[in-house]
């Protein structure tokens, strides 16, 4: 007799202390494959699922292993058909054949995937960002809901009764159960009264007076049985909680891309157009991103070739505020609009054509647009020197100027990915205090 | 058997299963198994557990208990994957080398199923472990429990006291050297008993407790300056630590020298494991063979006695034919040679040897043709053999030829694999040669030994890869491995690739010169 055991009941996920080790583990890799993606992707895939392989390195267990590429070895395969000694195979790259020897000794474990839900894809976005806990979770929190009508209910809070609709049904139902009517009582009440004072009372008289008694009393109970208003007259006006009709927005995208903006440069304006799509997509149904870059000219181009595709030449940054210009004039009119622009450079620019940066700005620009960000993007080394005086580029100075008029301009030097959440601190801190345009 | 007697003798109907019918089953069983098999067994002990739990254990090595790594959680989540995806089915079972014999039944298996896993592994595989040379000189089955409860608090305690951080970067090296933790000649030493263990223990904490650094700072009574007796020193030394030293973690768990008591402990945790799961891995081919032999004979002696039905064994054929299903190696679901296929079908032909020999058998077999004593002669061969031996001394041409086996060789430098030899004639003798080399773990693992080491000078530790057949090692994974070396040892640690045949160094590297 052996000895049974039922251990169904017993815990389950004995394995689940060894899964949350393993995936802190892999917390690390993971941040960087992130990283990796949004470096390669498009900035709205930032705000999306992903599917992440899981990267070896620090979750590896290597070992002792033959190399397999190295030597001579020997395999018995089973099921040969055609094959005579001294035949030869020309070898597969991968060796679909060769693992003969060490079928289920060798761990081989092909890369398996996670999927990693917006939410995580975000949380590990934003970790290098240091944003804030508070905004995290505005940014993560969808849509705005607005209560709105929506017909009626048998079932709510007596605040919302609609009296029309319950009136409506009470009265309904009193005509269909035959709830005697007020006139019709006080007409037979009317002939009693009338039946009672007269004199003369024959039998007859005296049992139609009787006959009248007892259908006014039948009268009576029928209309306390059928009261005025039943609890399933009564009906609720029914709200649904509707997303909030968001305005379009269309974000511009504008980066010089001269030789001097290097890749790391073009990684952190790229992480600012990112995070600044995170913040718009919270209070717009629908964005549209306009690439712009330029070198000595500018130009409208697609995101692919705005973050990867080489250019050479000078700098005129005017000329992108003017294609700027002529799109939103081309496209997007600012009456039916919500314009942000985002700039991103160096602070490079062709001599004299600063002042001419800030007058465009000055005239047509900031009146056109809601926010207006520049961040400069410079070397950690120069944080020092930079960081507080406003000296700098002649970008810079003439930017300064603007900063000083239109509070929906924002300005700021970064450095490194942290150094970005403080411009939009900053760029939307202030948001209710002004309203520009309107 | 009298066909009227069949319906009241069936043990079971339909598919559902309650532990009445399953010890009916067991009990009948048991009967054949060591009543017409003859097999002797460990007492059985049968436990029911879900799915769920299945995944549970086996991303555990298929142990009850247990200590917490995070590797074990990667393998969770990779099997999961897998069985989530369809790619992968659960096993159907998972047994236990352990006395008594932990034999895991799954809840959603049909009766059919529970008696097949029954057959399988609590006789199959019981036998097996209990009988089979390797298991019997080299695990000891009645501790093993015992001391993976013992393992799995004490790593936990060192969790507490010493942060789990610095516990598993640990595990993490020891884990890298597990296959170079054990024991290939020598016996290892017999697990110790709970008491001695708990005695050993209190002796290390009481020397914690008492160690006193002053004592360090006492003047040695003979400073010898005499450089002989120096060198004579380090040559006893160096005798002492017994080198050179195929067991590379027990090396680093006595000889280290930056290790503290606890880590010590840590690596033997490891190193005993390594040791317990050597002699499976050694015969993993006998294994499953015995173990689906012994549930196919069984279940047809059952099924001729008329106490299974035929739904019920159409059921168990179907299963153990997908189980035993071996693919060409050109198929796309070609996984090797399959474990279950070739043992099993080598034990059936040793049966048929001994009942029904042809002439050439008799030839190539001539103690076991036509003795008709397939039952002693399997249970010899499971009691002495491993998975080498038993294939050079059982594999017969009519195998080979049913199997189509043949034999590539495979030179690095070459655009083309040859065919050396097929199921012919001149073929034979080295398609089985090539088989069972191919399941020596000591001729196909990299051969890796500690060679030297100056404990009083630079304390520089030297390993060499004994390199057969100018197999070398995949270098990404050398040189992380190295690394983990050099963290258990503390030192520089180098690695010399020297050639077995001709001694030549073909490469050399160092930790000193590997990046951290």
């Amino acid at each position: 007799m052996p000895n049974f055991i039922d251990r169904r009941l017993n815990p389950k996920d004995k394995s689940l202390g060894n899964r949350q080790r393993f995936l802190k583990r892999a917390r690390e890799e993971l941040k960087r494959a992130i990283k990796e993606q949004v470096k390669s992707g498009k900035i709205t895939d930032v705000d999306a699922e992903h599917n992440v392989s899981m990267p070896a390195r620090g979750v590896s267990e290597p070992t002792f292993q033959p190399a397999g590429d190295s030597g001579e070895r020997q395999y018995v395969l089973p099921g040969n058909r055609e094959f005579a000694a001294g035949d030869r195979l020309p070898k597969r790259s991968s060796g679909g054949g060769a693992t003969g020897a060490g079928a289920g000794t060798g761990q081989s474990q092909d890369e398996f995937q996670f999927v990693l839900s917006r939410e995580e894809v975000l949380d590990l976005f934003f970790e290098d960002l240091e944003l804030p806990d508070m905004v995290k979770l505005n940014l993560k929190e969808s849509v705005a809901f607005k209560r709105r009508r929506a017909g009626f209910a048998a079932t709510g809070s007596p605040m919302n009764i609609n009296v029309g609709r319950t009136m409506r049904n009470s009265f309904g139902r009193r005509i269909a159960l035959h709830r005697p009517g007020r006139k019709e009582m006080e007409a037979i009440a009317e002939e009693i009264a009338r039946l009672e004072v007269e004199p003369n009372a024959g039998a007859k008289h005296l049992q139609h007076l009787e006959e009248l008694r007892q259908k006014l009393e039948k009268l009576e109970r029928r209309r306390r049985r059928i009261p005025y208003v039943d609890p399933v007259d009564i009906r609720f006006n029914r709200f649904e909680q509707q997303p909030l009709p968001n305005a379009s927005a269309v974000m511009f995208c504008l980066m010089d891309v001269s030789a001097s903006m290097g890749e790391r440069e073009k990684d952190l304006a790229k992480r600012f157009f990112v995070l600044l799509h995170l913040f718009l997509k919270r209070r717009y149904d629908r964005i549209d991103i306009v690439f712009i870059r330029h070198t000595d000219e500018a130009g409208e181009v697609d995101e692919n070739t705005f973050f990867y595709s080489k250019q050479s030449g000078g700098t005129i940054v005017s000329t992108a505020l003017e294609e700027m210009l002529r799109v939103i004039r081309e496209r997007y009119p600012a009456r039916e609009w919500n314009i942000y622009a985002a700039q991103a450079s160096d602070g490079e620019n062709i001599s004299g054509d600063s002042e001419r940066c800030a007058s465009l700005l000055h005239d047509d620009l900031m009146r056109l647009c809601q926010y207006y960000a520049y961040v400069e993007i410079i070397d950690e080394r120069e944080t020092e020197i930079f960081g507080t005086t406003d000296n700098g580029t002649s970008l810079w100075r003439a930017y300064r100027t603007v900063d000083g008029e239109w509070p929906n301009f924002q300005m700021t030097r970064i450095a490194k990915p942290a150094d970005i959440y403080p411009v939009f601190r900053k760029l939307f801190g202030k948001q209710p205090a002004v309203q520009v345009r309107k | 058997m009298p066909k009227k007697g069949a319906a009241s003798n069936l043990l079971f109907q339909g598919s559902d299963w309650n532990f009445e019918t399953l010890s009916r089953a067991y009990d009948a069983i048991e009967t054949v198994a060591l009543e017409d098999l003859g097999l002797d067994v460990y007492p059985n002990q049968l436990e029911i557990i879900s799915s769920e739990q299945m995944l549970d254990a086996y991303s555990s090595v298929g142990m009850p208990l247990m200590y917490q790594h995070w590797s074990f959680g990667k393998r969770f989540v990779f099997e999961d994957n897998l069985y989530r995806r369809g790619r992968r089915g659960l096993a159907y079972e998972l047994v236990i080398n352990s006395n008594p014999c932990i034999t895991y039944l799954m809840e959603e298996n049909t009766m059919a199923m529970q008696a097949l896993v029954t057959a399988h592994a609590a006789f199959g595989h019981n036998h097996f472990f209990k009988n089979n040379y390797l298991f019997r000189q080299w695990t000891d089955a009645s501790a093993i429990l015992s001391y993976m409860e013992f393992a799995k608090k004490y790593i936990i305690k060192c969790e507490e006291r010493y942060g789990t951080t610095a516990v598993e970067a640990i595990l993490d090296s020891a884990h890298a050297l597990m296959d170079q933790g054990v024991f290939r000649y020598r016996r290892p030493p017999r697990l110790s008993s709970e008491k001695e263990r708990e005695r050993m223990r209190e002796r290390l904490e009481y020397e914690e407790q008492t160690f006193s650094d002053l004592w360090r700072t006492l003047p040695t009574t003979s400073e010898s300056s005499d450089p002989d007796a120096v060198e004579r020193d380090v040559m006893e030394r160096k005798k002492a630590l017994n080198l050179p030293d195929e067991n590379l973690l027990y090396f680093l768990e006595k000889t280290s020298l930056i290790l503290e008591p606890w880590q010590r402990e840590i690596l033997r945790i490891v190193r005993v494991i390594a040791q317990y799961f050597y002699p499976q891995r050694q015969t993993k081919v006998m294994n499953e063979g015995c173990a689906t032999f012994v549930h196919y004979t069984i279940m047809n002696t059952l099924f001729d006695q008329g106490r299974v039905t035929e739904g019920a064994m159409l059921e168990i054929l179907q299963s153990h034919t997908n189980v035993v299903f071996q693919p060409s190696f050109d198929d796309p679901r070609f996984p090797g040679i399959n474990p279950y296929a070739l043992g099993f079908a080598m034990m059936q032909d040793i049966e048929r040897i001994c009942v029904d020999p042809t002439s050439e058998d008799r030839d190539w077999f001539p103690e076991i043709a036509g003795s008709g004593n397939w039952r002693e002669t399997l249970l010899d061969a499971w009691a002495n053999h491993r998975d080498e031996s038993f294939i050079l001394q059982y594999l017969s041409p009519s195998l080979i030829r049913k199997f189509r086996l043949f034999l590539l060789s495979d030179e690095a430098d070459e655009k083309y694999c040859e065919v050396a030899s097929i199921h012919n004639e001149r073929g034979y003798e080295a398609i089985r040669a090539a088989l069972a080399r191919s399941y020596d773990i000591g001729a196909n693992q990299p051969d890796i030994q500690v060679m030297d080491v100056d404990l009083l000078g630079d304390r520089h530790l030297r390993l060499q890869h004994n390199i057969k057949n100018g197999v070398l090692l995949e270098e990404t994974s050398r040189d992380a491995t190295l690394r983990h070396v050099r963290h258990l040892w503390g030192y520089e640690v180098s690695l010399a690739g020297v050639e077995a045949e001709t001694g030549e160094t073909l490469y050399e590297c160092s930790t000193a010169d590997i990046e951290e």
